[in-house]
């Protein structure tokens, strides 16, 4: 075990270092979530009256469309610059790889939104931050990073790469993608979060699903 | 008679309808030089990529040390280093970095130690921290060999390791396989490089058209004698 948590953690540190250096996949993911917030603003203006309608599903269009930029990423980088052979090369079990992988994707994605979330209470102008809210996006982006990085994985091969992720990815993602709207909603209504458990526990299933199932396949996905 | 450290059975490769290898058959002693010549598509790197373990066979089997690599993939891995023409590096990594990076997947015991060692060896060292985007092509292939040693793995495969490198480096490089190598060590190599090939070599083999063509010991086999039977069973001009 110790072993394998080395391996997950050495290729965290090493994406998390190359991404700290070259910045390039936040950079990309932080301005399309900026643009994509503006226009949202812009385009429900003048045609909204109570903006906390539009909020969630704006939130999560806009997290599921940046994530992807970034997701993308996680081995178009590796397959371009032929690196993906020295991770297949060692000696260690390739879904530890997975894993150092979507715990980067992760990082990646939770970044944007903590950038993200004061930007749109900014274009809002309504604070709809709360710590309820934050472990919601929490759960839901684990399950979009972990199913994200095995489709990336799979999607790398082909040659309409930057199609087939978002392709696979958007229908498998609807069930966490419906139940975070429908619980942002909730948070925003004011309900009270024993209403918006059946939410969290739709997000926790899928989040374990997504897991189990990429954990299963990883090796398969990435033989040539 | 030993038993030989890689034995490679009617290996044949198919992608789709396209059929890259077509029945290898070869063995290969612990400790010898094999030098694969052969033109582009050969199969040559189809061939190295399924003694890495990277691509599986359409069928076929290949053993080492008697043990079938489909079998226990993870647990060969540890015996085989690999240099392709992609250096398998990381731009924005350090030299030692990227070493540092590939220690941790090899679970060295003293990384610090071992990464001095081949830094020096491959004359880096003095660069440890600098980005490899900011190398040359001969040093990142340096690198690249560093990276392929560093847990000492007793089978060495080469990818062409010499593509793109100006004669220097190229030259460079060579001293540095023959210093690598050894009785320790097994190297497979594929080039088109014949002199360069033949200098390294224990023994030749030509591939063409996925079939074994060629197969002698290299002391029995001079330059002046190769290239006439390399162009002929590759076609004229095909060398360097």
């Amino acid at each position: 075990m110790k072993r394998y948590l080395s391996v997950v953690w050495a290729v965290l540190w090493k994406d998390l270092r190359i991404e700290l250096r070259s910045k390039d996949i936040f950079t990309s993911m932080a301005v399309f979530a900026v643009l994509a917030v503006m226009i949202f603003n812009f385009a429900f203006e003048l045609r909204v009256p109570d903006k906390t309608v539009v909020i969630p599903g704006v939130l999560w269009v806009t997290i599921t469309f940046s994530g992807v930029l970034g997701l993308g990423r996680a081995f178009i980088s590796e397959k371009d610059r032929g690196s993906i052979a020295g991770l297949l090369l060692a000696p260690v079990d390739r879904s530890a790889i997975y894993f150092g992988k979507m715990l980067a994707s992760l990082i990646f994605i939770l970044v944007v939104e903590a950038f993200l979330l004061p930007l749109m209470v900014i274009f809002f102008n309504t604070n709809f931050i709360s710590l309820p809210l934050i472990l919601l996006l929490f759960l839901g982006t684990l399950g979009f990073a972990a199913v994200g990085t095995i489709f990336s994985g799979l999607a790398v091969n082909t040659r309409t790469r930057e199609i087939l992720l978002p392709v696979l990815l958007f229908p498998v993602m609807l069930p966490v993608l419906m139940a975070g709207i429908r619980a942002t909603i909730g948070f925003m209504e004011g309900d009270a979060l024993a209403d918006m458990m059946k939410w969290f526990n739709l997000i926790i299933f899928f989040d374990i699903l997504y897991i189990v199932v990429a954990y299963l396949t990883f090796d398969y996905v990435v033989e040539e | 008679m030993t038993t030989p450290l890689i034995e490679v059975v009617h290996l044949r490769k198919a992608f789709g309808r396209h059929r890259v290898l077509k029945g290898i058959d070869m063995s290969i002693e612990a400790g010898s030089s094999v030098v694969m010549f052969g033109p582009n598509g050969a199969g040559k790197t189809t061939f190295l990529r399924i003694l890495s373990t990277l691509s599986k066979p359409t069928s076929g089997t290949v053993r080492v040390s008697g043990v079938d690599i489909k079998n226990n993939p993870e647990g060969i891995r540890q015996y085989l280093g690999l240099v392709s023409h992609a250096p398998l590096l990381y731009d924005d990594l350090t030299a030692y970095e990227n070493l540092r990076f590939y220690a941790r997947l090899y679970d060295l015991d003293a990384p610090h130690d071992r990464i001095r060692e081949l830094l020096e060896r491959v004359g880096l060292w003095h660069r440890r921290h600098d980005l490899v985007r900011t190398f040359s092509r001969g040093m990142v292939q340096r690198m690249a060999i560093a990276r392929a040693l560093l847990h000492n793995p007793p089978i060495l495969l080469l990818d062409e390791p010499d593509t793109g490198l100006d004669p220097q480096a190229a030259e460079m490089m060579t001293d540095l396989l023959r210093e690598i190598g050894g009785s320790e060590r097994t190297i497979i190599m594929t080039t088109h490089h014949l002199e360069r090939g033949l200098e390294l070599a224990d023994r030749v083999v030509m591939l063409v058209g996925g079939l074994i063509v060629f197969d002698a010991p290299a002391s029995d086999i001079a330059y002046d004698q190769l290239r006439p039977l390399y162009d002929q069973y590759v076609g004229e001009g095909a060398v360097t």
